[in-house]
């Protein structure tokens, strides 16, 4: 199975999105680079509102996402609660 | 008191509310006449509400997320040049790796704005023209941050204080200028397989991710923030790039082998583009995170082919090249720096020997072609310069008709033999850098005829300085090439050792610790 990836800025948000992303996706690869975070889950990675918000103790929009996103592939699948990103469709 | 709290819409409710229901069949013109460049290029589509907008993005959302992505970068630029952060970078030989991106990557970000506009207009679909108008506008952000970062460096570091004047003109940024040329005087449908796929989908991620991180990691605290911001709306763009592409080939079975072909164009178009990042990697970051062959195997080798796998299932096939580029790569950053080593008199960057250890270093990521053909080399260089015989070229480089990159590639199975052809078309001569872009000149040989050379120019003599009489007989050629380009001969090129920006460099951060 194809990995997909997302890479987020490294910053005080990203920090609790990226705990968010490693508890649900039990097969997450977290990779750190300067000044960014890669992270890998093979097949579908999945970010929940809700692991986000339990973090960052604030109401969190799914699409705040955007404001510190590099890069990512597969698929993408967006509603209030997840984003998924996936080959298997 | 009213106590019924309206329920806040869904995001898919609200996406299709705030899209769909913008757009109308028109009645007084037909829908053919209003959208008259959706048919030429054979694309078939049927139904445009098939569009999906997986991000499910809206204009009032749009505005807000973009609004706050411009305060956070417009707070570390000031933070940037108040704080004289151009002195915290690893060394200054890193700001000629600035001087070329600058330089090359504005234009292409307004170009590509030129694009999208242009798609959001032509493009029957609400989806689609919400889509390209949102990339249009990112991208004219890209080009406006970019331009104006290039102010916290032009005003301390030589080469790039007139960018606009060179981007039309200097040799080597005809190759992204061309590129991006190209892809806008395509169709809607070719334009946005070009860019939005095969480019934003494919390739940036190597453009954006290691290079602009390699940033931070050599303290340039501006470029990492005007790169990642705008690498924070690519990832959007692939998104779209990549439902661009599951979209046309959904829609008609005859759409796949037109699409087939723009892809092993365009993605051959953009690995040779990507010729000049990968110098960039190697060889002008003074500290490393990865080399280019690495990045190449992560953005490329493994994300790049998940995609062609997942798209297997349409009758995408992995385009041709990538036999080839697997091959380049073990040579690709050392080929570009050698280019621009011996071009050292036209540049508007300084070049450099790589260091013992920087060498080290470089056999170490590359073991099976570094020592073998490239350390020798530049230790001749070396030898040539204790000489005080620094090497230069004198002649102008031969140029591919299509990439515009001079014949610096080799064979793929012989590192010895340049690659070199040539093809005959209506009795005249044209020549190309490899069997790939051979190919695209014969399919459309009428639009690359066109191509403005610019080392052809010169020996035209159409790239001489305003009012210079070449039959003077002290009339210098190279003199007059430069002052046309608006570029200083001893300030402005050569080798970085004894530059002013070397002796600026360390006066300014001799003055930032002590008086």
């Amino acid at each position: 199975m194809s990995r997909v990836f997302i890479a987020l800025q490294a910053n005080e948000d990203s920090r609790c999105i990226v705990e968010a992303i490693v508890d649900d996706n039990p097969e997450a690869i977290v990779n750190r680079q300067p000044a960014m975070v890669k992270i890998d889950v093979p097949g579908r990675l999945v970010i929940r509102r809700a692991s986000i918000e339990e973090r960052l103790g604030r109401h969190f929009d799914l699409q705040e996402v955007h404001i510190h996103l590099i890069s990512l592939s597969g698929h993408v699948d967006e509603t209030e609660d997840e984003m998924t990103l996936s080959w298997d469709r | 008191m009213d106590m019924n709290v309206k329920k806040k819409l869904g995001l898919k409710e609200k996406y299709a509310l705030m899209t769909r229901g913008l757009g109308w069949e028109t009645t007084y013109e037909s829908m053919d006449a209003v959208f008259p460049q959706t048919r030429y290029e054979g694309i078939r589509i049927h139904d445009w509400d098939k569009w999906e907008d997986p991000f499910r993005l809206t204009m009032d959302a749009y505005w807000k997320y973009q609004a706050e992505k411009e305060r956070k970068l417009y707070a570390i630029v000031d933070a940037y040049a108040q704080n004289n952060g151009h002195l915290g970078v690893t060394d200054a030989r890193y700001i000629n790796a600035l001087k070329i991106f600058l330089s090359a990557v504005p234009s292409l970000e307004y170009n590509a704005h030129r694009g999208f506009a242009r798609l959001g207009r032509e493009l029957p679909g609400v989806g689609p023209q919400i889509a390209c108008q949102m990339q249009a506008i990112d991208e004219i952000r890209h080009a406006q941050t970019q331009i104006h970062s290039l102010s916290n460096y032009n005003r301390f570091y030589n080469g790039f204080h007139d960018w606009k004047h060179m981007n039309d003109r200097l040799w080597y940024l005809s190759v992204p200028k061309s590129f991006f040329e190209d892809a806008c005087t395509c169709g809607p449908f070719e334009f946005i397989i070009a860019i939005g796929f095969s480019f934003e989908y494919v390739l940036t991620n190597l453009v954006f991710v290691p290079f602009i991180s390699g940033a931070a990691y050599n303290g340039d605290m501006g470029a990492m923030t005007f790169g990642f911001s705008a690498q924070s709306d690519e990832a959007r763009h692939m998104t779209l790039g990549l439902e661009v592409i599951k979209f046309m080939l959904e829609q008609d079975p005859a759409n796949l082998p037109i699409i087939q072909a723009w892809i092993d164009k365009w993605v051959w178009r953009g690995v040779r583009l990507l010729s000049i990042v990968a110098m960039l990697m190697d060889y002008m970051l003074p500290k490393r995170i990865m080399s280019w062959k690495e990045a190449w195997e992560v953005y490329f080798e493994e994300n790049g082919m998940a995609l062609f796998k997942d798209l297997a299932r349409y009758g995408i096939k992995v385009p041709d090249c990538v036999e080839l580029i697997k091959k380049e790569k073990d040579h690709l950053s050392h080929q570009a720096w050698n280019a621009f080593y011996t071009a050292g008199k036209i540049t508007n960057f300084h070049t450099w020997l790589p260091t013992e250890e920087e060498m080290d270093w470089l056999s170490s990521k590359y073991p099976d072609t570094f020592d073998r053909l490239y350390r020798p080399r530049f230790e001749h260089y070396r030898e040539l310069e204790k000489q005080g015989k620094r090497f230069y070229n004198t002649t102008l480089p031969m140029l591919c008709q299509v990439c515009q990159i001079p014949m610096m590639f080799t064979e793929a199975d012989d590192p010895t033999q340049i690659s070199y052809r040539q093809v005959t078309h209506q009795g005249d001569k044209y020549h190309f850098c490899s069997d790939h872009c051979q190919h695209i000149f014969e399919r459309e040989p009428d639009k690359y005829v066109e191509a403005w050379l610019p080392a052809h120019q010169i020996w035209q003599g159409n790239c001489f300085a305003e009012g210079a009489d070449p039959t003077a007989p002290d009339f210098d050629p190279l003199k007059s090439v430069l002052d046309y380009w608006h570029l200083a001969y001893g300030r402005d090129n050569l080798d970085f050792e004894g530059s002013e920006d070397q002796k600026n460099f360390a006066a300014w951060r001799a003055q930032a610790t002590r008086n």
